[in-house]
């Protein structure tokens, strides 16, 4: 037990120094919360701006149109195709003579192609220019109109899952992205941390250091040090990740500007109203978004997605990492060996994602739920069910069945490995295939 | 002398083939004992259920006079396997350090004796380099240092001077003497048969998995002496075949003379007397190991054909 204690500080260690470990880690958070803001900062500053000539000949849409913070209409008089750029115009928009009894086409004429979301925008406007003029037009005034319009908005799909007396806000949005952020970081994880082992194992036999450090301990206790040691720097990576992002966000937090903040703050004592419509006035648009962002956040039940995401990391980890090192094992010089010995290990974890996308928009189908037991696809396919809360979309007994199953299956695969590792790692200059290493694992050697 | 280990009709059996089969001897504490045989002989097989790498099949290995035990007599062996192996990446001190540990020592033990060890090899400076930085015949000396840290009983070294100049060569060989004469028993692996002969006190020759000589160096020379004397001489044209002996070769002011059977050497040196050629030198000449260990190989080969053929 000394040993493989000494084992596995060292796989940690000369690991946890490198150099590239601690840019990883502490660069990874920033690269992603960069993203996250960069990307917000560009959709709301630098979004292009648009001035549109319309010409309406029947003047049917010219009340009812209204300008956005992106687009201008104006309707100028004299504009056409060919001048509409020199007038200082964008783009142009033609409305066809309207007849009311079959569709029609408008035509846009840009300097430069829109975009499909700005497209998209310009059509719902006008239809819906169209469908107020027609409104109208049926003897409903334009005040009564606008109340109505504003009246609608305030609706918003709330959903609420039961749960015995007491039912919880949930918001398949959140537990889409959580699913879909877990199952992806579990993939990603085993692929980089099992071939870590992977290639751990074969520097250890091509430097032919295995069969000195054998003649100390056992190649199972070698095995299972250089496993855990590297499934410990994966830990140590998760847990760097989570501090460091909410530390980071924390710090972002606080560089808002106060008013901004004092908003946020009271709208979370007032559990999102301020006093009414009147209060929503006075709340900004960002400050409204933040908190609702911070309200959704805390829907979703984070100690057990937590908690959980250590267990399936771990469990598969272990699962898969026991099937890499068996194949570093028995791989020679030939880097090539190992591609074609990886095969069968990374299939499965590429199909386990591929039915995580799945299983992210419908977590409750019966592949899903197969998915989610078998022991080869549960680490991911379970975290992307989990995220939809437990027991409302993954019952109890389910995943106790799944983590016994996972624990079973690691079990097993880890004392398969060491069975075709001793063999493996003292064999030099013979092509092994997969049919081989069964045959070390399940007959008696040496 | 006690016996520090004794195999005791040891067989290893893979599936194609029997790598040891059926093997015996003993090791007397405080010897060099040299292993030796061909390629693909079963030296590394054997050499691995001594470390417990491997276990026999059939048959017990006694160390100190107990069956051996993998898991707690592994700290008593010092193992330095032919092909080196250390971790590239790795400073020199913290795996020397690392592995001393792996072998039971203490740290603060480990890092004391690796400090005695690196001064007397002049190897102080080293501590920080990494193993990529070192030469071949610098990792080899670190490899013995780190063979040797935790005192074994019993050190096996398979090749230990390969890839090392005649000075390091040198330099390691004393510490070998001198871990002897402390008491450490030596297990030497090797095909180079001038160091054995200079080196071992008792060899053990096996081919094809079985053991096909056991003895101290100078009883197998006697043993596989063929009746050849070497007679040194100014006058070495004149000396020919005769009723008394047949000339093997001439080589040099030397000439190799087989004496033919019911003659003495005695005779063959009244014959030469007589014959009146001034005589420089007279003596026995012994076959050396390489000559016996190629012979000996090569009958066991033609054996083994032998049978495949039947």
């Amino acid at each position: 037990m000394h040993k493989i204690w000494l084992i596995i500080q060292r796989e940690y260690l000369t690991r946890v120094k490198n150099k590239r470990f601690l840019l990883v880690t502490f660069l990874m958070p920033l690269l992603i919360i960069g993203l996250i803001f960069g990307s917000a900062y560009l959709t709301s500053t630098g979004a292009e701006h648009r001035k549109i000539a319309v010409v309406d000949p029947n003047g049917f849409i010219k009340t009812s149109l209204k300008n956005t913070s992106q687009i201008d209409f104006e309707f100028p008089n004299n504009v056409d195709t060919s001048n509409y750029t020199s007038k200082g115009y964008t783009d142009i928009l033609i409305l066809p003579n309207f007849d009311s009894a079959k569709k029609t086409n408008y035509i846009l004429r840009s300097k430069k192609s829109m975009g499909l979301m700005m497209q998209n925008s310009i059509s719902d406007k006008i239809n819906s220019a169209i469908e107020d003029q027609m409104l109208q037009e049926a003897g409903i005034r334009q005040n009564v109109l606008d109340s109505i319009h504003k009246a609608s908005q305030f609706a918003e799909l709330k959903a609420y899952e039961d749960k015995g007396k007491a039912s919880k806000e949930s918001s398949a949005g959140l537990a889409m992205g959580i699913g879909y952020a877990s199952g992806f970081l579990i993939y990603i994880t085993l692929f980089i941390y099992g071939t870590m082992v992977m290639r751990g194992v074969m520097e250890e036999k091509t430097n032919r250091i295995a069969e000195v450090i054998i003649s100390s301990v056992k190649p199972f206790e070698l095995m299972l040090g250089k496993i855990i040691g590297i499934g410990a720097v994966g830990l140590t990576q998760f847990a760097m990740w989570i501090i460091l992002i909410t530390s980071l966000t924390s710090v972002g937090m606080s560089m808002l500007p106060p008013d901004l903040q004092h908003q946020v703050t009271t709208l979370q004592q007032t559990n999102g109203q301020m006093g009414g419509a009147a209060g929503m006035a006075q709340a900004s648009e960002s400050a409204m978004r933040i908190y609702n962002m911070q309200h959704t956040i805390a829907t979703a039940n984070w100690p057990l997605i937590i908690g959980c995401f250590i267990f399936y990391f771990l469990g598969g980890y272990l699962f898969y990492s026991a099937l890499f090192a068996a194949v570093g094992s028995v791989v020679n010089e030939d880097p090539q060996d190992a591609q074609s010995l990886m095969f069968p290990i990374t299939m499965p974890i590429i199909f386990s994602y591929l039915i995580t996308n799945m299983v992210t928009q419908n977590p409750n189908t019966t592949l899903a739920f197969w998915a989610s037991i078998i022991p080869f696809s549960s680490p991911m396919v379970m975290m992307a069910r989990i995220a939809y809360g437990v027991p409302s979309a993954v019952s109890y007994w389910e995943l106790g069945l799944s983590m016994i199953l996972l624990i079973a299956g690691f079990l097993f695969t880890t004392w398969l490995s060491g069975k075709i590792y001793r063999t493996g790692i003292l064999m030099y200059g013979k092509k092994v295939n997969w049919k081989t290493m069964f045959k070390w694992a399940f007959t008696k050697q040496f | 002398m006690d016996t520090l280990l004794r195999l005791q009709n040891l067989k290893k059996h893979y599936a194609t083939q029997k790598a040891v089969d059926d093997i015996s001897f003993d090791i007397e504490k405080g010897s060099i004992f040299g292993l030796l045989g061909p390629n693909g002989a079963g030296k590394t097989t054997l050499l691995r259920m001594i470390t417990g790498i491997f276990y026999p099949d059939e048959g017990h290995i006694l160390l100190d006079g107990n069956p051996f035990n993998p898991i707690e007599d592994i700290n008593k062996i010092g193992y330095m396997p032919e092909e080196r192996g250390l971790y590239k990446k790795m400073k020199i001190g913290e795996q020397a350090l690392y592995l001393a540990q792996l072998k039971g020592l203490s740290k603060a033990e480990a890092t004391e004796k690796i400090m005695y060890w690196f001064k007397k090899l002049e190897m102080e400076t080293w501590w920080n380099k990494k193993v990529e930085d070192l030469s071949k015949g610098m990792s080899q000396k670190l490899q013995f240092v780190i063979t040797v840290l935790h005192e074994p009983k019993l050190i096996i070294l398979d090749e230990p001077f390969s890839g090392l100049d005649p000075l390091n060569a040198n330099l390691i060989k004393d510490e070998i003497f001198g871990l002897a004469k402390k008491g450490a028993t030596i297990i030497f692996s090797t095909h180079r048969m001038e160091q054995v002969e200079e080196i071992c006190d008792h060899i053990v020759l096996v081919n094809l998995g079985k053991k096909i000589l056991d003895g101290t160096v100078a009883d197998i020379k006697q043993m596989y002496k063929e009746n050849i004397f070497a007679i040194e001489t100014h006058q070495i044209e004149s000396i020919t075949d005769n009723a008394i002996f047949s000339v093997v070769r001439k080589e040099g002011s030397k000439v190799l003379v087989k004496i033919n059977d019911g003659y003495t050497s005695n005779q063959v040196l009244t014959h030469i007397i007589q014959n009146n050629h001034p005589i420089v030198a007279y003596n026995e000449f012994l076959p050396s190991l390489n000559d016996i260990f190629i012979k000996l190989v090569e009958s066991t080969h033609a054996t083994a054909r032998a049978f495949q053929n039947i």
